[in-house]
């Protein structure tokens, strides 16, 4: 007997899609992006289970010894085989500062793009959709928004926040602080490519199709323009991650940013710059080693990823 | 009373250089179950002559006069949110292009369920019901996988076929059918053209037919309208138009067609190409393209003649029936 074969429909499951899909195939075949994704998902795995795998809490004095300070890494000559990588200027141990340091940073480099991607996407679309006079005004906010560099809205929300509450309330939020910053200060970056992108896709018929179909203005915009215009935002999103958390570690390094009792990458670089004439450059360089490598790799996934998802490369 | 009526549309855009007339004084009806086609050269305004009643005409066209009667209500004075309770539910329309009409990134069913829903108070597996009906009654093979698959994923005829089960998806009283055939392969054409035709009749819905094509026309419609730069200048039963037509351009149209009895015969063109609607000519906006124009035509816009059953915007039709009834 033969088994009929023309019944069976096999309806392929989301998995399934996925590794059927060209971003898998080329993400196959690139060992740059995969290594670059094994690095950044250590990195963020290492930061965000922090409180469970570092020997010691930065943040609970009780556990700072002063006399701990500046040992060196434990190659080193005169090292503590308690702490690893050394300690900074307070006692801290550096290992479990910089796990915390960097799950401070990624919080705020994806909390800021998120910010971004919501501020961006709502006006890009908005701009785009209706154009005309709500194009123009959001545009130029977009501009002067531009005008501002991050510095300067840093200094400005900083310099109020901390004046009207103080400096002890300001360290309790200033993650929340810094997201806001940095999430204002960059969203045009966002909107400009959705709006542009949006203006590519407004012109296609299903767009028309969808008003034929009476569909509402929220609806077309949100449900039928946006997931087409992702692939653009998606690979801008991974550029800004990179960018915002190199803000962060600017602006903590200028000392407008994580104060140094809860220290983010940015802050220990800026900890360890001041010890760094007396022969304790582990201080300053390992944080330093590890937001190069965070960074890198981030910026290496959004090469490739733009390059998987730039049509013109593969589609012809 | 008609199901649809047009009573003197003017359409135009406004553009830098003053206002461009896309439509003037357009008028016509369309009754329940009737097959209306509406032929033309490309520009000649049939696209917006659909998408004004609508009221989609994209920025900066607008409607600058007549009015658009529906089943007893005014389409040309209702408000936005009255306007999307006729689009897609009591009027559909269905694209030329099959490629560019269905969203990329939403599967077949997510699109049929999501128009359902924005005109029913259904659930979403009542809605999927109704989608894989209607992609059974649209003879899709194995409906059912249809349903989660992607526009990509389809052929341009299938993809038409499912936008022909959009469009009755919600059983509506018209469809306005824009060059539904026109990026298909010349063999499926007449497939689809017939599945159209046969749901329409089976549904009793109300067909208007944009088309360059006076061959499907003539299968297809009963009544026809020929447009030439934003006028309608010949309407009537299909059937005289294509047997006796009287303008000189409709005439010139159907002299066009390739002859079956006559092969290897070259084939005959109206002269020239339609003005552009900046610069449309005084008196009968086809002068400077006909053989009989006149000066009289080229000073004085004709106004409609009834002859036969059709109506004729020409002085030469005009003059020639006048002379039929002088000598009678």
């Amino acid at each position: 007997m033969t088994p009929s074969t023309t019944t069976t429909q096999v309806v392929p499951t989301r998995w399934q899609r996925f590794r059927a899909s060209y971003l898998f195939y080329s993400f196959k075949r690139d060992r740059v992006a995969q290594i670059s994704l094994l690095i950044f998902v250590a990195l963020v795995l290492a930061a965000f289970s922090a409180p469970l795998i570092a020997p010691t809490d930065p943040y609970d004095l009780a556990q700072i010894d002063i006399l701990n300070s500046e040992l060196p890494p434990v190659w080193m000559e005169g090292s503590d085989p308690a702490f690893l990588l050394g300690t900074d200027a307070q006692g801290r141990d550096l290992l479990s500062t910089i796990l915390y340091g960097a799950r401070v940073s990624l919080l705020i480099g994806f909390g800021a793009v998120m910010l971004q991607g919501l501020l961006g996407i709502l006006f890009g679309l908005l701009a785009g959709y209706y154009g005309g006079r709500i194009d123009a005004v959001l545009m130029r906010i977009a501009d002067i928004q531009l005008s501002f560099s991050t510095l300067m809205v840093a200094i400005v929300v900083g310099a109020i926040f901390k004046a009207t509450f103080g400096n002890l309330m300001f360290g309790e939020v200033a993650v929340l602080i810094l997201i806001l910053i940095i999430g204002i200060a960059e969203w045009p970056q966002i909107a400009r490519t959705v709006r542009a992108s949006v203006l590519a896709e407004k012109s296609k018929e299903y767009v028309d199709a969808s008003r034929v179909m009476g569909f509402g203005s929220a609806r077309i915009m949100f449900r039928h323009i946006l997931p087409n215009t992702l692939s653009p935002i998606f690979v801008i999103a991974t550029v800004q991650i990179a960018n915002a958390i190199i803000s962060e570690a600017a602006l903590s390094f200028l000392g407008l940013g994580m104060p140094e009792t809860q220290p983010s990458l940015g802050s220990l670089i800026k900890s360890g710059f001041d010890y760094i004439q007396s022969g304790s450059w582990w201080i300053t360089l390992v944080p330093g080693l590890v937001l190069v490598v965070l960074v890198l790799v981030v910026n290496l996934l959004g090469d490739w990823l733009r390059d998987v998802m730039n049509p013109r490369l593969y589609k012809g | 009373m008609a199901l649809l009526e047009v009573n003197h549309l003017d359409v135009r855009f406004a553009l830098r250089g003053g206002d461009i007339q896309a439509l003037r004084d357009v008028s016509f009806s369309l009754d329940r179950g009737e097959r209306l086609g509406i032929v033309g050269e490309s520009g000649a305004g049939k696209s917006v002559a659909a998408f004004s009643i609508l009221n989609l005409i994209a920025q900066p066209g607008y409607i600058a006069g007549g009015d658009i009667h529906f089943d007893g209500q005014t389409l040309s004075a209702m408000s936005e949110h009255q306007l999307r309770q006729i689009r897609g539910h009591r009027i559909s329309m269905i694209f030329q292009d099959p490629m560019m009409t269905l969203n990329p990134v939403l599967s077949i069913g997510e699109q049929m369920v999501e128009c359902l829903r924005a005109h029913r108070r259904i659930s979403h597996r009542e809605a999927r019901e109704i989608a894989l009906d209607r992609l059974k009654q649209v003879q899709i093979p194995s409906p059912q996988k249809r349903l989660d698959q992607y526009p990509h994923e389809l052929s341009g005829g299938m993809r038409q076929r499912i936008i022909i089960a959009i469009a009755l998806l919600l059983d509506p009283d018209i469809i306005i059918a824009d060059e539904p055939t026109t990026a298909l392969d010349v063999t499926i054409q007449a497939e689809i053209m017939a599945l159209l035709l046969e749901l329409c009749e089976q549904h009793n819905v109300a067909l208007m037919l944009i088309t360059h094509d006076l061959g499907v026309v003539s299968q297809v419609t009963q009544r026809t309208l020929v447009m030439y730069a934003g006028r309608i200048i010949e309407q009537g039963p299909t059937k005289e138009i294509i047997n006796d037509a009287q303008h000189p351009y409709t005439q010139g149209l159907i002299n066009a067609l390739p002859q079956m009895a006559d092969p290897g015969q070259r084939l005959n063109q109206i002269r020239g190409a339609m003005p552009s609607l900046n610069a449309i000519p005084s008196g009968c906006a086809f002068n400077p393209r006909c053989d009989f124009a006149t000066e009289h035509c080229r000073h004085v816009m004709p106004e409609f003649v009834t002859s036969g059953g059709c109506q004729v915007a020409c002085h030469m039709v005009r003059e020639m029936i006048e002379e039929a009834q002088h000598h009678a």
